[in-house]
């Protein structure tokens, strides 16, 4: 793991105690709302239905024992008992009050973390694969890329207040776990024909009210101009991106409405005439980042699990993912137990969880953009024990990747900007689907709820998508199918007319029924989706 | 009726106006009518709540206040999904009253 150097600690405990000085002047009143948003919304501090909500940054979703249990603290401290895990490897909590902020930023800063660009129209946090320095499958860690465009967007002065919030992610394997191509930036560490080590970019992509996949702009930047080309991309977006409408100020307007080519050929003027300028960071920084995330000690053991206990057998079939070494595995722990909240956990729960990782992985701990969590590395010796801890918890649902390990945002249950509730009917599609026995016969199948057309619950790449509006001031749902965040990126298709709360529910089990009957073989729903199309969906909807 | 509404500067707390200071229960929400963008302006000065606005409701026979928008009447009472966080988290029927 990164461990902040002298500058990066300066650096933020300095903003906590400029914050500490800003919110005190508003709470005098020499600070109006008006001045006072944009600074506490700079620290991650918004103003929701029922609080103010603080979101910590957590980069590219790794951190440790010791911040994984302040975190844990923090909620029972300040909050109200509970965290919530976000769609951006981020955690919010939703009951903090504006005279206790500065105090629990103080909290954070001792254990290296922030709540610094989580809001604005700056560089959000930098996302990863949450698999990433264990996968199997990767081609190099990516983290230490992640840094290093972490460490080149924290404060840059030019992307400081840029047309709209911006996000990027970088990856290093085919397979896309972290949804790159839906990111204004997605980074690919790629290895070329000659076996260097660099990276193929995408731009353009994103979520929203208008959904882009964002097409390669360039297949192979050399390491050493990373940073210089990421830069180009900004400068272009930043002097052209639109600033007279907030809704068409995203860069994947940019490169729909100049055209991909149009785009790459200025990103590419800039980059030639940044390249003279040497704004490049040295790759010795590179090189004083990587130990920061070498291997740890891995250790030869069993290869096997004792599988004479079902439940176990099903939980480590489930949530459990290859390593590259193949004494361990990378444990998920699930935050959607029946009925429950997607991506909430306790204090408890937190710092179990913290516990746990310190105990059989390292640790290390990383969150998904599922909004779930991952031990990386654990031993498959200590598998049974490990679930045997996370059962007593509630935190052991053998469930990833299944319906009912659904995204879903926080809705209208707590978010000042949604139309419609997300939760219940995640609650309630969880239960259903557990009860009848079907989650099983599905097998692979990611829903995704938002309840607003911001999209923050991913509806748009759900194999099912769920989208809550507003209807005459009465919820209303509609349905999507075909969407998918993986390296396979697609956007889904809305079926037709919306639905009502109870009657989404019944559509999600209707569509589940049209697949289980259409399906051949080992398709998962969204490969029998692309073989019929939406057609037989539509007919068992809408008849 | 016209009725104010609001965050606590402090806390953040969603309370509601009475007609003579601010309550966290919206039943206390008195009609504010035509003098509610005055008063909005003056207590919002005098930081004694943080982003006001003004919402319609209807005062219900039994006295009660129901914001006509759900949005509002999840403010009113706190998240559907923890009941144990709302301002009623010992009754049953007051997730149905947002619905």
């Amino acid at each position: 793991m990164y461990k902040y150097d002298s500058y990066d600690q300066a650096m933020v405990d300095a903003r906590v105690e400029e914050f500490r000085d800003q919110a005190r002047r508003r709470l005098e009143g020499s600070l109006s709302e008006d001045e006072f948003k944009p600074l506490r919304l700079m620290n991650g501090l918004y103003l929701q239905l029922h609080a103010y909500m603080l979101r910590v940054a957590i980069p590219y979703g790794t951190l440790n024992s010791e911040q994984m249990s302040v975190l844990g603290d923090i909620a029972d401290k300040y909050d109200r008992g509970y965290g919530h895990f976000t769609t951006r490897q981020n955690l919010q909590y939703n009951w903090i009050k504006l005279e206790d902020t500065a105090d629990i930023l103080a909290d954070l800063a001792k254990v290296e973390m922030h709540a610094i660009q989580t809001s604005g129209n700056c560089i959000r946090n930098i996302s990863s694969d949450h698999f990433a320095g264990a996968s199997h499958d990767e081609l190099v860690d990516p983290r230490p890329y992640a840094e290093l465009m972490r460490q080149w967007s924290s404060f840059h002065p030019e992307f400081t207040y840029l047309p709209r919030k911006f996000k990027i992610c970088v990856i290093a394997s085919e397979k896309d776990r972290a949804a790159m191509r839906l990111h204004d930036i997605g980074v690919q560490i790629v290895k070329n024909d000659e076996g260097e080590i660099g990276a193929r970019f995408y731009a353009g992509g994103g979520m929203g009210r208008t959904p882009m996949i964002a097409p390669m702009i360039r297949d192979f930047v050399p390491l050493d101009q990373l940073i210089t080309y990421a830069e180009a991309c900004l400068r272009v977006y930043n002097r052209y991106g639109r600033r007279d409408n907030k809704y068409k100020a995203r860069i994947k307007i940019l490169v729909h409405e100049l055209g991909r080519d149009e785009y790459v050929r200025q990103v590419e003027e800039e980059f030639a005439h940044m390249l003279e300028q040497g704004v490049e960071p040295p790759l010795e920084e590179i090189a004083r980042i990587k130990p920061f995330f070498a291997d740890p000690a891995f250790e030869d053991g069993p290869k096997q699990v004792d599988r004479s206990d079902p439940d176990f057998a099903l939980w480590v079939d489930r949530n459990t993912h290859r390593h590259k070494h193949d004494s361990y595995v990378s444990a998920v722990i699930s935050l959607k137990p029946v009925g429950g909240i997607p991506g909430d956990a306790t204090g408890d729960q937190i710092r179990l969880m913290a516990k746990l990782a310190k105990q059989y992985s390292f640790d290390e701990l990383r969150i998904m953009h599922t909004q779930n969590v991952v031990l990386p590395h654990v031993k498959i010796g200590d598998l049974h024990a490990l679930w045997t801890q996370l059962e007593a918890a509630d935190l052991g649902s053998p469930n990833l990747d299944t319906i009912e390990d659904m995204i879903a945002c926080p809705g209208l249950d707590y978010c000042a900007l949604a139309n419609a509730r997300s939760i219940p009917l995640a609650q309630r599609i969880s239960e259903r689907f557990d009860a009848s026995g079907k989650t099983e016969k599905l097998g692979e199948l990611k829903l995704k709820i938002s309840g607003c057309i911001n999209a923050c619950g991913h509806h748009h790449a759900g194999h099912i998508g769920i989208l809550g509006v507003d209807k005459k001031g009465l919820e209303n749902y509609q349905l999507s199918l075909g969407g998918s965040e993986a390296e396979d990126t697609s956007l889904a298709k809305i079926t037709g007319p919306g639905f009502t709360e109870d009657g989404v529910i019944e559509a999600v089990d209707t569509v589940t029924d049209v697949y289980l009957d259409q399906r051949t073989g080992e398709e998962r729903f969204l490969d029998t989706y692309r073989r019929i199309g939406m057609a037989p969906f539509k007919e068992a909807l809408y008849g | 009726m016209r009725v104010l509404t609001g965050n606590d500067l402090k806390t953040g707390d969603v309370i509601w106006w009475t007609g003579t200071s601010w309550s966290r229960h919206v039943d206390d929400a008195a009609d504010a009518g035509e003098t509610a963008e005055q008063v909005l302006a003056a207590e919002e000065a005098a930081l004694r709540v943080n982003v006001p606005y003004v919402i319609d409701a209807i005062r219900e026979a039994d006295g009660s206040v129901r914001p006509a928008h759900i949005k509002d009447r999840i403010r009113a009472l706190g998240p559907t999904v923890r009941q144990d966080l709302t301002l009623k988290p010992k009754d049953p029927e007051a997730i149905d009253w947002v619905i």
